[in-house]
């Protein structure tokens, strides 16, 4: 009796989950919901993209120098910016004094490199950084400001543009961390007079907007000084921005403080180390590490902050450009110019907040989960 | 052998710490209060001399300028007090609505920027990267100068439905008329409302009870929306509409929304909600997976999970970051005074300020209506926030 295996049909291979087919199935079209959303998106992204790109770039104007090289046939006019780029970085700083400012940009480039090379010791990126909070500013300033050595004096009411943008947020990061770091300690300390002064302080500046900061430093500061003492403008926002910003620096830092075990002030106390030296050697070193996201969102947020100097007058690069923009000769640009600028802004901040990432995944010495 | 005991030298007394203590609050205190008084004397020098009388008398004397927007009756010879209010209401108007709006879209976003499709979440990771790294002030000015100034004149305005209108003047829509009868509609809701409270506490005692469920959820919508739409009906549609006409240059009637407002609106809205959605994405990923694979293994279904198990926790992790962001909201509101949109800061520490030369009194004021939004905002949610904190027993 002969008996014929027939084996059963082969079943069809299973359904791909690698390669692209694969992909497609698991990210785009995973359930109906899915299918439909991915519809959509990819319609509105039709509907949306084309005409951007061709605004943008195949329809932009790029070349000439006038406005008689931008017709109006719904293209981008990016002569505008090109004409007014100079302005733009500068303000109204002197033609012939601007190499001052290329050469500080220059030296700040040349002198912070090492601190972003990662064979550099640590101990020499330490030293370096420090030299450098010290001595950069005057040289920026008088390179800036000039006067002395033979450099003719340019008044700060002339910086404007990316320069004063930078001037200001520079300033302000490099005055509000440190008044951040000890508003933090004093609202953490154990004297009573110590922390009511600091908690009524850091409470004050957080719970008032920066415009009317800037309203107040503008308005009612020559009034607190007396007769005939007057303050520079760009100096005066400075002080504002600085002290609206050192506020929200304190309650970053604070949150990192408090993260750090008792034990570890305990330990610093036990080995006979003092107040200062405990948090210095011991605790801030920790608390800052643990709140470097939060020190560089506030930083961020500052950065963004300096162009409401606009309210009070000063020409940065938002004020610059706003400037321009009504300009009788160049009506009908602002699009081009506040595109540019946000884009400035964004690559700025976008950066700040990628290098904090790497930074934090770098430092990141305890468990990794 | 032995040693020469040396007798412990008792340390100076400037090295006493609980002397120190002392000596450190003292010399704080002083300076604080010695700094006070300097500008103190320094601004009554300054204020005689520029002639300018300080106090609030100023706020009864008569305004004379008009203010574009007020929801309540000013006319050019109400009192600066009464700009105040405006100004004040005006303030409050534009962040409420922000803040609803934000939170909408915040959360629509955070969720989308944890989908599964990776065209929804890379489209929403756009937005939120693109949105909060552009500083607001430029986005209220691209919104105002750029997009609003472009819009074409009243008689060539874009129509939608022939309802609503949108030119250079800002929006114009319709305008809802409350006719007699109106009043038992919104009776029907209230009615409505008090009977889903007793039945959510109904069904919450039997499922105590029995552990049978009761769909609440449909049962007070329906109750909601179909209690007042039944009356609404039963009394003969009591609601027209008054639809803007245009007159010569310009629409009348309706509701209209100034550019300035809508500009700021739209501007703060979408900043604040990528700073939501960041919040709400973190919260959502703060709940363990574990908790939805056990929600899962008893046998619970996928909404009820997101509802009962993930938000509750999730929410815990929100409420206080969202808070700060509701509170950035109201201060960045005051950025209005950019584009003159007749908020609190544009209006009285600006126009009136510069009227009556009263900068300490007009700058004093609005930084204590600002600060006790502030405190009065983050009271609220702390209290909220006690109800979904973690019960520890």
């Amino acid at each position: 009796m002969a008996e014929s295996h027939t084996p059963h049909p082969d079943l069809p291979p299973p359904v791909s989950t690698i390669g692209v087919p694969g992909w497609l199935r698991r990210n785009l079209f995973s359930s109906p919901l899915n299918i439909a959303l991915t519809i959509l998106a990819a319609y509105l992204l039709y509907i949306a993209i084309p005409p951007l790109l061709r605004w943008v770039f195949w329809d932009a104007h790029w070349r000439g120098d006038s406005r008689a090289d931008c017709p109006a046939d719904g293209g981008a006019c990016w002569v505008f910016i090109r004409v007014h780029f100079e302005q733009f970085m500068y303000g109204f700083y002197p033609d012939e004094q601007r190499w001052r400012v290329k050469t500080a940009l220059a030296v700040l480039i040349l002198s912070a490199a090492p601190l972003f090379i990662r064979s550099v010791p640590g101990k020499i990126k330490m030293r370096l950084g420090l030299g450098l909070l010290a001595v950069y500013p005057v040289i920026a300033f008088v390179l800036f400001k000039g006067g002395v050595l033979g450099l003719p004096a340019v008044d700060t009411s002339k910086w404007g543009g990316l320069l004063l943008t930078l001037v200001i947020a520079g300033v302000g990061m490099t005055a509000a961390l440190p008044l951040g770091v000890l508003l933090a300690l004093g609202r953490r300390s154990q004297l009573p007079a110590i922390q009511t002064l600091c908690v009524t302080f850091i409470e004050f500046w957080r719970g008032v907007p920066l415009i009317t900061v800037l309203f107040m430093s503008s308005v009612m500061l020559p009034l607190f000084l007396p007769a005939g003492v007057s303050f520079d403008k760009l100096l005066r926002a400075l002080i504002g921005i600085t002290l609206f910003q050192a506020a929200y620096m304190a309650e970053v830092v604070r949150g990192g403080l408090q993260a750090i075990p008792k034990g570890q002030i305990e330990a610093a106390a036990a080995l006979g180390l003092g107040y200062w030296k405990t948090m210095g050697l011991i605790v801030l070193p920790q608390a800052l590490k643990l709140v470097i996201p939060g020190i560089v969102n506030t930083f961020i947020a500052l950065f963004k902050d300096t162009s409401l100097v606009l309210i009070i007058g000063l020409f940065d690069l938002m004020n610059i450009v706003h400037n321009a923009t009504t300009n009788p000769d160049w009506l009908g640009f602002s699009t081009e110019g506040y595109v540019f600028t946000a884009t400035v802004y964004w690559l700025f901040c976008f950066s700040m907040s990628r290098y904090s990432q790497s930074l934090e995944k770098r430092l990141h010495t305890g468990h990794k989960r | 052998m032995t040693e020469p005991i040396s007798t412990p030298v008792k340390p100076p007394i400037w090295n006493n710490p609980q002397v120190r203590a002392i000596m450190f609050q003292i010399i704080a205190l002083v300076a604080t209060v010695t700094f006070g008084l300097y500008i103190f004397q320094n601004t009554q020098a300054n204020l005689r001399q520029l002639g300018i009388a300080s106090g609030f008398d100023f706020l009864s004397s008569h305004s004379g300028f008009g203010i574009v927007q007020s929801l309540i009756p000013y006319s050019e010879s109400s009192s600066y007090g009464r700009v105040f209010w405006v100004a004040l209401l005006n303030t409050l108007l534009v962040s409420v609505l922000g803040v609803l709006f934000a939170t909408l879209i915040g959360f629509i976003v955070g969720i989308a920027r944890l989908s599964k499709n990776w065209l929804i979440s890379r489209l929403a990771l756009v937005y939120i990267e693109a949105f909060r790294n552009i500083p607001l002030l430029l986005q209220i000015f691209f919104w105002y100068f750029a997009v609003l100034r472009a819009m074409p004149a009243p008689r060539q305005s874009f129509s939608l439905g022939e309802a609503a209108f949108l030119n250079i003047r800002g929006l114009y829509l319709p305008a809802p008329q409350f006719q007699p009868g109106f009043g038992g509609v919104l009776a029907a809701f209230g009615i409505a409302v008090v009977l889903v409270i007793f039945l959510s506490r109904w069904a919450h005692q039997r499922q105590m009870a029995t552990g049978q469920q009761f769909p609440t959820l449909r049962a007070a919508l329906a109750l909601l929306l179909g209690l007042p739409l039944l009356i609404f009906w039963l009394a003969g549609s009591p609601l027209t509409w008054q639809y803007p006409e245009l007159q010569g240059f310009n629409f009348r009637g309706g509701w209209v929304v100034i550019p300035e407002m809508a500009s700021l609106l739209l501007a703060i809205t979408l900043y604040t909600a990528a700073f939501i959605a960041e919040i709400v994405r973190a919260g959502i990923q703060a709940v363990s997976h574990g908790q939805t694979e056990a929600s899962f293994s008893l046998g619970i279904n996928s909404s009820k999970t997101l509802r009962l198990i993930i938000l509750p926790q999730a929410l815990r992790v929100i409420i206080p970051p969202l808070t700060n962001q509701y509170l950035n909201l109201t201060k960045n509101s005051s950025l209005a005074a950019a584009i003159g949109y007749p908020d609190l800061v544009s209006a009285f520490a600006g126009t009136v300020l510069n009227q009556t030369g009263q900068a300490i009194e007009c700058i004093a004021i609005t930084m204590a209506v600002y600060l006790t939004i502030s405190l009065l905002i983050s009271l609220l949610m702390n209290l909220y926030n006690r109800q979904v904190a973690l019960v520890e027993r």
